[in-house]
């Protein structure tokens, strides 16, 4: 054995060669390399899909603008969640962290009477403090995520409720008192096509992520965090400051979300947005980032909470009963972390 | 090959660490000197990976000394040990798997852009960090590895190890310390690490390697320290022992005759 080796030394330098690949593993590769592909393709196909079968009824301006300005909310949701999914967390809070936020804003506002601006402020904070508690949870006491979040689910909600005593602040007296409060729910027209600032508001959001997540050392050290975490403790990666600041931020872009809510309903009420937490789960998923974590892209998130909209308003123009929805999504889910698995396999 | 006139770059003396009642290194010494490739053996639990932890940073020793180029350290983590010139490249590797070569070469030490864009929006200088692992693949003769931006989980063992042991050799200022660096490879990738291990000694940096590998220890190591029981027993010339009397000492079935001047 040890002449083998030395033969092999003698012989040759290092040189670790390549293998040639099969079609297969080409594909498995590039979409390996382009987490994103598989959402867009999808997101693609099924718009074109629903052009052929509803016509200009669906493929007009209008419609698609109308799809863009349904995922806003979940959309600057779930780019918080991908970050926390990338960390291989999950934050089963960020719905209740979104209607505290814009209770707290409502409350400021119509209550103790603060400026607007201030009022928003309060909420933004209060959804960072919401983030910054998850994350001390997770990085220090080390309890598993999900438990985390499933515990101040109920308590950011409970909260909710306990604070605002269960009272919906009403359109006319947002406008009356705080019309910043309603930002984001005002919208211009380009020809047809009809945008919120809350779209816009989601497209930022995501423009900065994607920034973050690939030109920043934070954003590579999130990656690395959530692909395997002794191994960045021992490349000198402090996890913990890396985690909490994960959870701080999803919980501010939660608070965002808030605002932007009231933007889109009008009011504020703390019954919104009870199924936040599950719709952006959903499209991050869809959008290809893996719930093990250190692979996915924002991007990705965003072409899946699209292709969610994509299939609501296409089926419902359709005509079809709503539960083709719900189970479209429950299948797409299931592809998704299928796709997911196999695309993980790729090795020497 | 080692010139006992120099003075070692690194050293300990009677160390000592304890988990409960178990004694992980009783009284340990230990030498490095400048250039030499180091081989630590030792049975399982004769404390060979505390001893190398305690001097890697990753274990506090409860009693004992610890010199770096005849100045006493004390390190209370890996980084401190790592600001201080000295590499460890883990049996694990410490790679992510889903960045690329280059991300995982500047892992927790990234290079920004110079300028506004680096202080203000933070950006990573990739063209930099690229061109900079580059040339420490190329120095090393690893540069077959195509694509600089590819994914480590998309290299072979051999590869990978290439890698942390490039990413080693590129930030080390004074010591690499390598655990079990062919424990994980075939024969063919084995020998091709062993090549890495010479070519990083050629650059002049000294090299502790553990290893279970008798074979591969005594193809590079100039001496070998022989742990056992939580001290070291003895170190030897690996052209004037066989490998079946190392083991001997290793196991106890063999006394040392002479423990060669530390």
């Amino acid at each position: 054995m040890s002449e083998q080796t030395l033969a092999a030394g003698e012989s040759e330098r290092p040189s670790f060669d390549e293998h040639e690949r099969t079609f297969l593993q080409k594909i498995q590769h590039f979409l390996h390399s382009n987490p994103a592909a598989v959402p867009l393709i999808v997101l693609v196909v099924s718009t074109i899909v629903f052009a052929f079968i509803i016509g200009p009824r669906f493929y007009s301006a209008f419609t698609l603008t109308l799809i863009l300005q349904q995922v806003a909310i979940t959309g600057i949701v779930s780019a918080g969640q991908t970050l926390v999914i990338l960390t291989a967390g999950i934050d089963l809070s960020v719905g209740a962290m979104m209607v505290l936020s814009s209770v707290v804003m409502g409350q400021c506002a119509m209550h103790y009477g603060f400026p607007g601006p201030i009022a928003v402020l309060a909420g933004l904070a209060v959804g960072t403090l919401c983030g910054v508690i998850n994350g001390l949870l997770v990085a220090f006491v080390r309890l598993p995520p999900f438990i985390v979040t499933l515990g101040t689910w109920s308590i950011y909600g409970a909260a909710t409720f306990i604070y605002s005593g269960n009272e919906t602040v009403r359109s006319q007296d947002i406008d009356a008192t705080a019309p910043i409060l309603h930002f984001f729910g005002q919208s211009f027209r380009i020809g047809g096509a009809v945008f919120t600032y809350g779209v816009v508001l989601m497209v930022v959001i995501a423009a900065i992520l994607w920034y973050a997540l690939n030109h920043t050392a934070w954003g590579r050290h999130l990656y690395a965090v959530g692909d395997d975490k002794d191994a960045s403790l021992l490349s000198g990666i402090r996890v913990s400051r890396v985690l909490i600041s994960v959870y701080a931020v999803a919980g501010l872009i939660c608070a965002v979300a808030g605002w932007t809510l009231i933007g889109r309903i009008g009011s504020v009420s703390p019954q919104a947005g009870q199924l936040e937490n599950i719709n952006a789960i959903t499209a991050v998923v869809i959008g290809g980032t893996s719930l093990f974590g250190g692979r996915g892209s924002i991007l990705g998130t965003l072409f899946g909470a699209l292709i969610v909209g994509v299939f609501s308003l296409g089926l419902r123009l359709v005509g079809t009963d709503p539960q083709w929805t719900q189970l479209t999504v429950g299948a797409l889910i299931i592809v998704a972390v299928a796709t997911d698995q196999w695309i993980r396999k790729v090795s020497t | 090959m080692s010139d006992r006139a120099q003075e070692p770059i690194l050293s300990a003396r009677n160390l000592v660490k304890r988990y409960g009642r178990v004694t992980a290194l009783n009284n340990a010494d230990f030498d490095l000197y400048p250039g030499e490739v180091l081989a630590v053996i030792g049975d399982n639990g004769a404390g060979k990976s505390t001893l190398i932890k305690a001097i890697s940073g990753a274990v506090i020793p409860d009693e004992g000394e610890i010199r770096l180029n005849g100045q006493p350290v004390q390190f209370t983590s890996p980084m401190q040990a790592r600001a201080a010139g000295i590499e460890t490249v883990y049996q694990t590797l410490a790679l992510s798997p889903a960045l690329s070569i280059s991300d995982n070469m500047f892992l927790g030490r990234e290079i920004r852009k110079k300028g506004m864009l680096g202080k203000v929006f933070r950006m990573l200088d990739r063209p930099e960090m690229e061109r900079y692992s580059r040339e420490k693949l190329s120095d090393l003769g690893l540069m077959t590895i195509q694509n600089i931006g590819q994914a480590v989980e998309t290299l072979s063992g051999g590869q990978r190890q290439g890698v942390a042991v490039a990413r080693a050799a590129a930030f080390a200022a004074k010591v690499i310390i390598m655990d079990e660096p062919t424990a994980a490879l075939g024969v063919k990738e084995s020998g091709r690490v062993l090549e890495l291990i010479r070519d990083v000694k050629k650059r002049g940096l000294p090299i502790v390697l553990i290893s279970h590998n008798m074979p591969h220890v005594f193809e590079v190591a100039d001496r070998v320290h022989i742990h056992r029981l939580g001290r070291r027993i003895a170190v030897v010339d690996p052209k004037q022992m066989s490998a079946s009397d190392a083991v001997a000492i290793m196991t106890g079935a063999m006394k040392p005759q002479e423990l060669a001047a530390a």
